[in-house]
């Protein structure tokens, strides 16, 4: 029977963080800002089946950078956990920290696994509150740490560098559309410092808005009102349903829209 | 838990035999809810009156809620399971659409509260029964659908109007009187509430207007804008118009003999 080399807890740990950064940093970032009414998720995506962003709750969103099917099973996993916190509970009791708390006891337990790879994964669980002050954004690394953000947070192949691009220029009470622009900013600067061009219809966009009269916050923005806000028209995403996608997000009750 | 579901299931909670009751187990109990489509979309309302044997229960209950954004559920029955029911629905419904992206059909809506109607069979059988009105608008055939249920899950599409609950009757003669193809939103709106009206008239466990205490039937509209409950200003003008009227004609409108 042949002996196992012996590796040191350290680097075995050493190793499995290395190849899920690997992982992590071969999918394309993405970004989170806080702005005035609420908090926008913008990353480039040319899927347009398979999303990036997505609403776990009322006022919870859910963004996430790495493997695809290690995230969608993250994703409906903290869908079955709220779903469940407020049928038996109450809506109002299914918070961003619980399932931040949820994922990360999740990812640190399949970290730590030697049963297992880690997942090459990077998750931000948001929550919109009543006013920018309670609002609340959660980054999960790999390993299962769980980082509080505030005002702007990056996850992604080149995370690092589009957060200290946002650290310095981001501002409290911004509108959506000076968040959209600069997050687009952000997100177009190459690891080598050149930019780029990223066209609106590479962008997924998604915003929690607070002022939305329904009590599901979440709503994706595409099409005409994504291309009107890039260009700085700040429309009012709450009472705009024009190219709006997704059965949840369709037209506001009582809003009158050309079509 | 698996052994004894394997060796003794009957000891399980779920699956425990019922006690045999003496007589109708005394519940709060509907009601009767309405529902007329209409060009672009359709109406559900529903009286607001509970009641116990002989006994108002409630004067102000909710009968008809939002499945989703797209459909609404009535409810007729007991009012304790009714209502969890339509709770555990509207979850469903949410859930569905958020793992998959994408919204039931509304034909897929109606038949999963038929599952759930069935499931109920065995208290429906103790007198605890359960049947709601589901309404929505359909996204594929743009307009309304109602679909009607019976106590053991029977799913049936009614065309035009429907009724349920114990003024069902009542308030089906007089839509069948009332109800016209080409009906616009607000004549929909006004014709469930003469229907709930004559259906309060005749059956004792349904509640008119209260103008004293400001209590009128929930009345919600479903279009392809969404699901949309009229506030309580817009019933109470359609509900004193409706009493207005009855006031010189008690019967309500008439319809022509030929």
């Amino acid at each position: 029977m042949s002996t196992p080399f012996y590796v040191s807890p350290q680097q075995a740990m050493a190793d499995r963080a290395e190849y899920a950064r690997k992982g992590i940093a071969r999918g394309r970032s993405l970004v989170v800002l806080q702005y005035a009414d609420g908090i926008v998720f913008v990353g480039e995506n040319p899927s347009r089946a398979l999303h990036k962003f997505s609403e776990i709750y009322d006022r919870i969103g859910f963004a996430a950078a790495g493997k695809y099917n290690e995230y969608e099973n993250l994703r409906i996993g903290g869908v079955r956990y709220a779903d469940l916190r407020g049928y038996t509970y109450d809506r109002g009791d299914v918070t961003a920290r619980g399932l931040a708390n949820v994922y990360a006891q999740t990812l640190g337990t399949i970290f730590s696994s030697a049963a297992e790879k880690p997942y090459e994964v990077e998750l931000v669980v948001a929550e919109v509150g009543e006013t920018p002050e309670g609002d609340q954004i959660y980054r999960l690394p790999h390993d299962g740490s769980i980082v509080d953000e505030h005002g702007s947070v990056a996850v992604g192949g080149n995370a690092e560098q589009i957060s200290s691009y946002l650290d310095q220029r981001h501002r409290d009470g911004m509108t959506l559309s000076e968040a959209l622009k600069l997050a687009v900013q952000a997100l177009s600067r190459d690891t080598n410092g050149s930019e780029r061009e990223i066209p609106a219809e590479r962008l997924e966009v998604a915003v929690l808005d607070r002022t939305r009269p329904q009590k599901r916050k979440f709503k994706r923005i595409t099409g005409r009102q994504l291309a009107r806000l890039l260009q700085g028209d700040d429309g009012d995403a709450s009472k705009d349903a024009t190219g709006v996608d997704g059965p949840a997000d369709a037209a506001d009750a009582g809003d009158t829209e050309e079509k | 838990m698996d052994f004894l579901a394997q060796h003794k299931p009957e000891l399980l909670p779920g699956n425990r035999q019922l006690p045999p009751t003496q007589g109708a187990i005394e519940a709060p109990h509907g009601t009767t809810i309405v529902a007329v489509t209409f060009e672009g979309g359709v109406v559900l309302a529903g009286d607001r009156r509970a009641t116990m044997g002989n006994v108002i229960a409630q004067r102000d209950i909710e009968k008809v809620f939002p499945a989703d954004e797209y459909s609404a559920v009535g409810i007729a029955g007991t009012a304790g399971i009714a209502v969890e029911m339509v709770k555990l629905f509207q979850l469903e419904l949410e859930h569905f659409e958020k793992v998959e992206g994408t919204q039931l059909s509304l034909e897929g809506k109606a038949n999963r509260l038929s599952t759930m109607i069935r499931s109920n069979l065995g208290l429906a059988m103790q007198g605890l029964a359960v049947v709601p009105l589901f309404a929505g608008y359909d996204l594929d055939r743009d307009k309304g659908r109602i679909f009607s249920y019976d106590v053991t899950g029977g799913r049936s599409e009614e065309h035009g109007f429907a009724a349920t609950g114990s003024g069902s009757v009542f308030a089906r003669g007089s839509m069948k009187k009332l109800y016209r193809e080409d009906l616009g939103e607000e004549e929909a709106t006004t014709l469930v509430v003469q229907a709930l009206y004559d259906a309060a008239d005749d059956d004792s466990a349904t509640g008119g207007p209260d103008v004293a205490r400001r209590i009128y039937p929930i009345v919600t509209v479903i279009t392809e804008d969404g699901f949309r409950r009229l506030t309580d200003e817009e019933t109470s003008e359609i509900a004193r118009s409706v009493l207005q009227r009855r006031l010189e004609q008690p019967d309500g409108p008439r319809a022509a003999l030929l």
